[in-house]
């Protein structure tokens, strides 16, 4: 993949862009490998918690509960947030909270001056709004400092993981972009040696740049605090040494107590990383006065972003959707993900959550291919911490879909809809039913070829049902049905009496 | 018991002898077996492909054809799960009380064949003799909707000369999915050759499951490679003697 960004309005549809994909063996090999990987971690930490079921009912509760009241708890975080000596900006989309970003770190610098760096904390959020391109182009360069997020950056690629943006990527391709990027011709190849490196690389940075951007894990509505977990401590020094601070996270981040938290620590480390806990798990509220010590940034904003949060809200049959607390075990646990990897979906939320997430904030019109990308084989409602019943989520979007496509004149480009509205007709009617087996078995006579058992077998399907004989033939239909058989032992049975 | 027979659109089309091992084993066990003749299909195809208002007329014709059956038994994981998750969803939005109250009463009644064996009649040992090294896929809508367990492997080893091999990786889809296995025929492909490859890492004669669709679609390319592993639905192999 280029470094052009993942847009779902200009990206290939999922079939077109895995049919390459699933050509790529190193990507493929990576991809298996770590999500392997975490999968065992994850499930050893899972299988340690005797109340994990109820702890997932608990979450979902908590999530539930949040989203019935979310103009409530968004209020109430305001309030306190702002109480707390925070700043708190509302975006009604992308675009609004680049503009409030770009804004605010322009007006950063100190004495008038406009920085030209920010160092950022990995955050899905301002992937979904290509935040980084639109700073760029307001002169403003952002750092990445989570090692993921790095190699992304560094080697012009795109994450393709919610958790473990370069997934995709392993350790003999991340040390060719230390090489290239950081100009180390000497670097080796260990672990020790490639964190050494973004170490040193990155130190610097933050003790230079004065002005950071994060997302956000957790607002707390009822204190105004927010919560940032994190791996490698890249978060904690972006969060404390910089002289200002601004936070983007979407709506559906809020969580009504403290005490929430509780649960959804729990389960977040657990399903993200298979951990029991985060390495840093940080909070704060608003900023430290300077008459108490005056400790981190001096000034912190939080731009709370709807862009189609409402909206989704509305959907009472998806509105689960916004209960996700972006661990990405729907990712590592899917097997459809596990073939293509992440940028097959188009968008920075890959996966099953992106299969439903990204139709959703597009109003379907740019992903109508991503409800379709499951198998709907459920692994990603078993993994889910809040119990998001994804595939329900999926065939609700799919019908959307396809109403979109039978509207008006679209249903007659579309031959699987007119085909698929015919087979309906057919299976209203027993006696409709009957006549189109047999003249299935008339259609298919000429495809078959009898195997040395004297099996008919076909090999070769026309238009889209050549999917299914590129790799697999398909036995043809016996002589009589299971009807006729058993019709017809009925009858000999009341001729035998 | 008076057991009616749900045997679904594919299974009567193409393959009949799953029907017709179901008879024989449950004739076997005492039981008698009626076949309502009007019933086609249960709505999963239309339904999960996003066709829901194709697939409601489905619901009131089953209801109508087993609304007095004593059980239904349905040898097929995926169409189960399709009433089983799905009816219900489907009667609230047609908004029709009787409707409602008719999946609400019939549900209970339905039963998988493997799980009406195991669950509702408490059997493990069927009288079956079937002298083969088998190996077992477990579906994912019976794996996960069902919550089969190791149901299906408890028949299996009470069969008389079989071997059961465990598949590894036996949680994974085998990327059949539906209208999946042809709208994303390649990802669908990659996700049977790992499903495949497991299969033969077991050096079974027969892959068996409790739905057909799967086994169709590991068969289809067990036969494209000439592997001579044969795919064989579990009441084929219950029915054996």
């Amino acid at each position: 993949m280029s470094g052009a960004g993942l847009d779902p309005r200009t990206a290939p549809k999922f079939q077109v862009a895995a049919r390459v994909l699933v050509g790529d063996s190193q990507m493929r090999k990576n991809v298996r490998h770590a999500t392997k990987v975490i999968q065992t971690k994850r499930a050893k930490v899972v299988a340690e918690m005797p109340d994990w079921q109820k702890l997932r009912e608990a979450g979902k509760a908590i999530r539930q509960h949040t989203m019935r009241h979310l103009d409530f708890y968004l209020e109430q975080f305001e309030r306190n947030c702002t109480a707390a000596g925070g700043v708190v900006h509302w975006a009604r989309n992308a675009e609004e909270a680049r503009q409030i970003v770009i804004g605010l770190v322009k007006a950063s610098g100190a004495m008038g001056e406009s920085p030209t760096e920010v160092i950022k904390i990995k955050s899905m959020t301002t992937e979904e709004i290509q935040l980084n391109k639109a700073l760029e182009e307001a002169g403003v360069h952002a750092y990445e400092t989570d090692l993921a997020e790095l190699i992304i950056q560094l080697g012009h690629d795109q994450p393709s993981h919610i958790v473990v943006p370069a997934l995709h990527k392993n350790r003999a391709q991340i040390r060719e972009i230390f090489m290239r990027e950081m100009n180390l011709p000497n670097l080796g190849g260990t672990p020790q040696d490639l964190a050494d490196a973004a170490r040193r690389f990155l130190r610097e940075k933050f003790l230079r740049v004065k002005t950071a951007v994060s997302g956000a894990n957790f607002l707390v509505a009822e204190t105004g605090s927010v919560c940032i977990v994190e791996s490698e401590g890249n978060g904690r020094m972006c969060l404390t040494l910089p002289e200002t601070l601004i936070s983007v996270a979407g709506i559906d981040k809020v969580v009504p107590r403290y005490q929430d938290l509780e649960v959804l620590l729990q389960l977040l480390p657990r399903s993200a990383t298979g951990e029991r806990m985060n390495p840093y798990n940080s909070l704060w509220t608003g900023v430290d006065p300077a008459e108490k010590g005056g400790d981190g940034p001096r000034t912190f904003h939080v731009v709370l972003m709807d862009n189609a949060r409402s909206e989704i809200l509305a959907d009472e049959e998806a509105r689960q959707t916004l209960h996700c607390i972006r661990c990405g075990a729907c990712q590592n646990a899917c097997p459809v993900y596990q073939q293509t990897g992440g940028h097959a979906y188009g968008s920075v939320y890959a996966g099953p959550i992106g299969a439903i997430l990204t139709p959703q904030l597009m109003e379907m019109h740019h992903a109508q291919s991503l409800p379709y990308a499951s198998s709907l084989c459920g692994a990603c409602y078993e993994v889910c911490p809040v119990k998001i019943n994804i595939p329900e989520v999926l065939i609700h979007l799919r019908n959307k879909v396809v109403k979109q496509q039978s509207s008006g004149f679209h249903i007659l480009a579309n031959p699987e809809v007119m085909a698929l509205k015919a087979v309906a007709q057919v299976f209203r009617s027993d006696k409709v039913f009957r006549v189109s087996q047999k003249l299935g078995r008339l259609a298919e006579l000429p495809l078959s070829h009898k195997d040395g058992q004297g099996v008919g077998w076909i090999d070769w399907l026309p238009g889209m049902l050549g999917g299914w004989t590129q790799v697999r033939d398909l036995r043809v239909m016996p002589k009589q049905t299971f009807r006729q058989w058993f019709e017809e032992r009925e009858k000999n049975k009341q001729g035998g009496k | 018991m008076r057991v009616s027979l749900f045997i679904t659109c594919y299974n009567d089309t193409l393959f009949p002898e799953t029907g017709q091992a179901v008879v024989k084993v449950l004739e076997r066990l005492g039981h008698t077996v009626d076949f309502p003749s009007k019933q086609t299909c249960c709505g999963q195809m239309h339904w999960n492909t996003g066709y829901q208002e194709e697939a409601l007329p489905l619901l009131p014709r089953f209801i109508e054809q087993f609304k007095d059956s004593e059980v239904v038994v349905c040898p097929s994981t995926s169409c189960i799960a399709m009433m089983k998750d799905h009816y219900p969803l489907m009667a609230e939005r047609s908004k029709d009380e009787g409707l409602k109250k008719a999946v609400a009463e019939i549900l209970p009644r339905v039963w998988e064949f493997s799980q009406f064996l195991t669950q509702k009649l408490g059997i493990e040992d069927v009288g079956a003799y079937f002298p083969h090294r088998v190996t077992y896929h477990a579906s994912c809508h019976g794996l996960r909707s069902l919550q089969l367990g190791d149901g299906p492997q408890r028949l299996l080893r009470a069969v008389r000369g079989l071997e059961l091999v465990e598949l590894e990786t036996l949680e994974q889809c085998c990327g059949f999915g539906g209208t999946f296995a042809i709208k994303n025929a390649e990802v669908s492909s990659a996700m049977l050759a790992d499903k495949v490859r497991s299969v033969l890492n077991t050096r079974a004669e027969v892959v068996t499951g409790c739905d057909n669709s799967c086994l169709m679609h590991i068969g289809g390319s067990l036969h494209r490679q000439r592997t001579g592993v044969r795919p064989v639905h579990i009441a084929e192999i219950l029915a054996g003697e």
